[in-house]
């Protein structure tokens, strides 16, 4: 057999599906515009809901790719153009035809800054999820702006989130397990400090989430329902926050030395440039759209266009390596090995 | 605070701010309140700068108390919005420039209305045919009176005689700059610098010398809201959220407060007379207040303008401690008297809050 | 000093920088339960003190995090103990013994 699949995005997604299109004897063209393949998930310190560590699941997923697959790293792809069921690539590498495409283009972190009353990227100690992770990657423990270890954190769900006034009215579904999970290795890592969550719900949808969630509960996290209305930093540049206590049904407000925005998945911008350069349309959110969403969520409305993972709305890991798999499969299908 | 990132929120709103030719609109109050403003912006513009500034006896209240309290229907006001539009046309000028901070935000919602909502504008045509006969066009440009200062901020720089800085000490003064809640709350893309972080106050006082301090409430209202204080019982409210931002500016020190809202700039002074009598307590040095401005009045001083004809005599907190750190020229002995030099008397000490050094 | 007819509003705001934590520390050290509610409303739904009085245990443990003391320990009075919340609680918290700490702590602390 002597078919290529081109795989756009080097994700835990796109990984997973090079690995079994492998197994399943095709050729792979991985293309990942950064320089190194594990997108969102290479960033990360450690994963909920059992604290792996995040390099671990990447590095597995990289290591069972065979010789059948070509990685072209720091290289973005700028069309695909389909004739007669031959794809042309057009990337900024050498151009390539493949038999079949699959995108695996994952997500982008929402940009915080545009909840501006939030005050990232002005006040000196609100920082976002993924920065958290770089410190605990870094440092083991959170920090503040001046390099103190904070007595009061405030973890804030929903950012880029169920929210119309930055079109993102979809739930992340990641988020809010994120949040308690880093608010326990707030706990775990400065013991004295006093951890807030301000939610709207707790979606502890997957596997071993709610169990997360009452063991931080047991650690003392506070949980508040109610989203943030406004940040202001202060002199000595804590951040004075303003949500209402639903539960109570009362405004409050507190002062802490460090607030973490739980930014939501954003569609990654190839995402949308790939589609309409095949004639393919975006779904409500500006994600991948897909052919069904129960049975062919890896379907898209072209034959032999595929997508597998956060591409086409956002998802965790466990999801989008199954939906990546999935998709292998599908393709094997349409390429007539089934 | 990073600098770098209020600024590229300043750059994301930025607006088109006509450059001459201004049909000028009054303020209802500020007449009574800081009669010397509305002056000074006339003198500034067509004086300083040499602007053509229409001040149009004819033009009535947009109506916005009335609207916000609940007494005109929206029907009525759009129909007298009209009648102003009208009355700019028929003067033959376009960029139509509103002096308070509500009738900016009765505007602005109306002209977006109107441009979301054809028909509500067709109908506003109709009663304003049928009641006047009369027919308006929509403004080329719509800019509040801060918004125009805030264009020529560095011209008005250029010609300053005195600055933002405090003469003793060689520092910049620490302002803290206050944004009516009509301005940007409702259209941020319509404010310099948007709702959050907004920059026509604070563009002034940087152009002009001094340094804009940030504090925890700093976007809270000042409590002024038309139903607040219209009602007496309800007053309580207005004063209480004044009395929130003091508490939350006090640790700032800061030298005085710049405003843009009529309403705004006359409660953030006198409700601090007001505090000073029910509580004992005062926000500035050694039992003061915290003088509260105008940005017109600040512009007035910063070129050079007597403090009293720019009426700063009758502010609830005195001005003095001000005037004193910019090096101000001032006669004490002609604050109270007025223009054809009548001594108009002088008003009776408060208990608590020091008027009289 | 001065009456203008209008008198200055108390906020109804929680702030957190300034509540007191007392009781619901020396609760929850107690009890850990007392971490666990989220916030379901069943122990509210089954009440017996609740069909007579606007008493809800639910709100009574958030409003002690909140800082609310002195009105929760009176507030903790109108429990009957009867333990129906306790049967249905879904994270099998000890409501019955939060109660009765909330009373030892007022006794111990004299309020």
């Amino acid at each position: 057999m002597d078919k290529t699949v081109a795989v756009v995005g080097g994700g835990v997604a796109g990984l997973a599906a090079a690995a079994a299109l492998n197994q399943l004897g095709y050729r792979v063209l991985l293309y990942e515009k950064e320089a190194f393949t594990g997108g969102n998930v290479r960033n990360w310190d450690r994963l909920f809901p059992k604290a792996r560590n995040a390099r671990e699941v990447v590095d597995e997923l990289a290591s069972s790719l065979t010789g059948l697959t070509e990685i072209a790293t720091g290289t973005f792809v700028n069309s695909v153009k389909s004739t007669d069921g031959l794809f042309e690539i057009e990337s900024s590498g050498r151009p390539a035809y493949a038999d079949a495409v699959l995108l695996t283009t994952g997500f982008e972190l929402f940009d915080a800054r545009k909840k501006e009353e939030y005050g990232y990227g002005i006040f000196e100690n609100v920082i976002t999820s993924a920065d958290l992770e770089k410190m605990f990657a870094s440092s083991g423990k959170p920090l503040m702006a001046d390099g103190s270890e904070p007595k009061k954190v405030a973890f804030i769900h929903c950012v880029g989130s169920r929210d119309e006034k930055v079109n993102k009215p979809y739930c992340s579904k990641v988020c809010c397990v994120t949040a308690v999970k880093q608010a326990v290795e707030v706990r775990e890592a400065l013991p004295e400090c006093e951890v807030y969550n301000f939610y709207m719900d707790l979606r502890m949808f997957g596997t071993g989430y709610e169990q997360l969630y009452k063991e931080a509960q047991v650690k003392g996290v506070n949980f508040i329902r109610g989203r943030l209305s406004e940040a202001n930093e202060t002199r000595t540049h804590q951040v004075m926050i303003k949500a209402e206590d639903t539960l109570v049904s009362r405004p409050l407000q507190i002062t802490v030395d460090l607030v973490v925005l739980m930014v939501g998945m954003s569609p990654a911008g190839s995402t949308m440039t790939i589609l309409k350069s095949l004639g393919l349309l975006g779904n409500e959110d500006g994600f991948a759209g897909i052919a069904n969403a129960h049975t062919g969520s890896t379907l898209t409305l072209k034959k032999g266009v595929f997508v597998a993972g956060a591409c086409s709305g956002p998802a965790n890991i466990t999801d989008s390596v199954n939906e990546a798999r999935a998709a292998a499969l599908r393709i094997h299908q349409y390429l007539g090995g089934v | 605070m990073k600098q770098e990132g209020k600024r590229s929120i300043w750059n994301d709103y930025q607006k088109e701010i006509a450059d001459d030719k201004f049909y000028y609109v009054r303020s209802c109050i500020r007449q009574n309140f800081f009669p010397g403003s509305e002056t000074a912006f006339l003198k500034i513009l067509r004086e300083v700068l040499e602007k053509d500034v229409f001040d149009d006896r004819h033009h009535t209240t947009c109506t916005g108390i009335g609207y916000h309290a609940e007494v005109v229907p929206l029907e009525t006001t759009m129909t007298v919005v009209g009648r102003n539009f009208a009355l700019m046309k028929e003067a033959g000028y376009q960029n139509y420039v509103p002096s308070c901070v509500t009738s900016f935000g009765i505007y602005t919602e109306i002209l977006d209305s109107w441009h979301h909502f054809p028909e509500v504008e067709a109908r506003a045509r109709e009663n304003l045919d049928k009641a006047t006969g009369r027919t308006f066009e929509i403004p080329g440009n719509l800019a509040h009176t801060s918004d125009i200062i805030f264009k020529f901020r560095n011209e008005i720089a250029a010609k300053a005689k005195y600055m933002l800085v405090n003469k003793t000490t060689g520092k910049p003064l620490r302002v803290v700059d206050h944004i009516g809640c009509h301005y940007a709350k409702m259209f941020p893309q319509k404010g310099i610098g948007g709702a959050e972080y907004p920059y026509v106050l604070a563009g002034m006082v940087e152009a002009w010398g001094g340094e804009v301090i940030d504090y925890p409430e700093r976007r809270h209202c000042c409590g002024f809201g038309f139903r607040q204080y219209l009602v007496k019982a309800n007053r309580g409210y207005s004063i209480s959220c004044s009395k929130k931002k003091f508490e939350s500016m006090e640790p700032e020190k800061p030298d005085f407060i710049i405003a843009n809202c009529p309403g705004c700039a006359y409660f953030l002074d006198r409700w601090q007379y007001a505090l000073a009598e029910m509580e004992g307590k005062t926000y500035g040095e050694d039992g003061h207040g915290i003088p509260s401005l105008t940005y017109e009045e600040v512009a007035g001083l910063v070129l050079g303008f007597d403090p009293w004809e720019l009426g700063l005599q009758l502010h609830q907190v005195p001005v003095e401690s001000l005037l004193k750190k910019m090096g101000v020229a001032y006669d004490p002995e002609s604050k109270f008297r007025g223009a054809n030099g009548e001594d108009l008397g002088q008003p009776e000490s408060p208990l608590n809050l020091k008027f009289y050094e | 000093m001065a009456d203008f007819g209008y008198s200055l509003v108390k906020s109804g705001k929680t702030d957190l920088d300034t509540a007191g934590n007392a009781l619901a520390r020396s609760v929850s050290e107690a009890e850990p339960g007392f971490n666990l509610c989220i916030a379901c409303g069943c122990c509210v739904a089954t009440c017996s003190a609740g069909r007579f009085t606007n008493f809800g245990f639910r709100e009574l443990i958030h409003r002690i995090k909140r800082g609310e003391e002195k009105l929760m320990i009176a507030e903790a009075e109108k429990c009957m103990l009867c333990g129906k919340c306790t049967l249905v609680c879904p994270r099998n918290i000890n409501t019955r013994n939060i109660v009765l700490l909330i009373r030892k702590h007022a006794i111990i602390k004299g309020l």
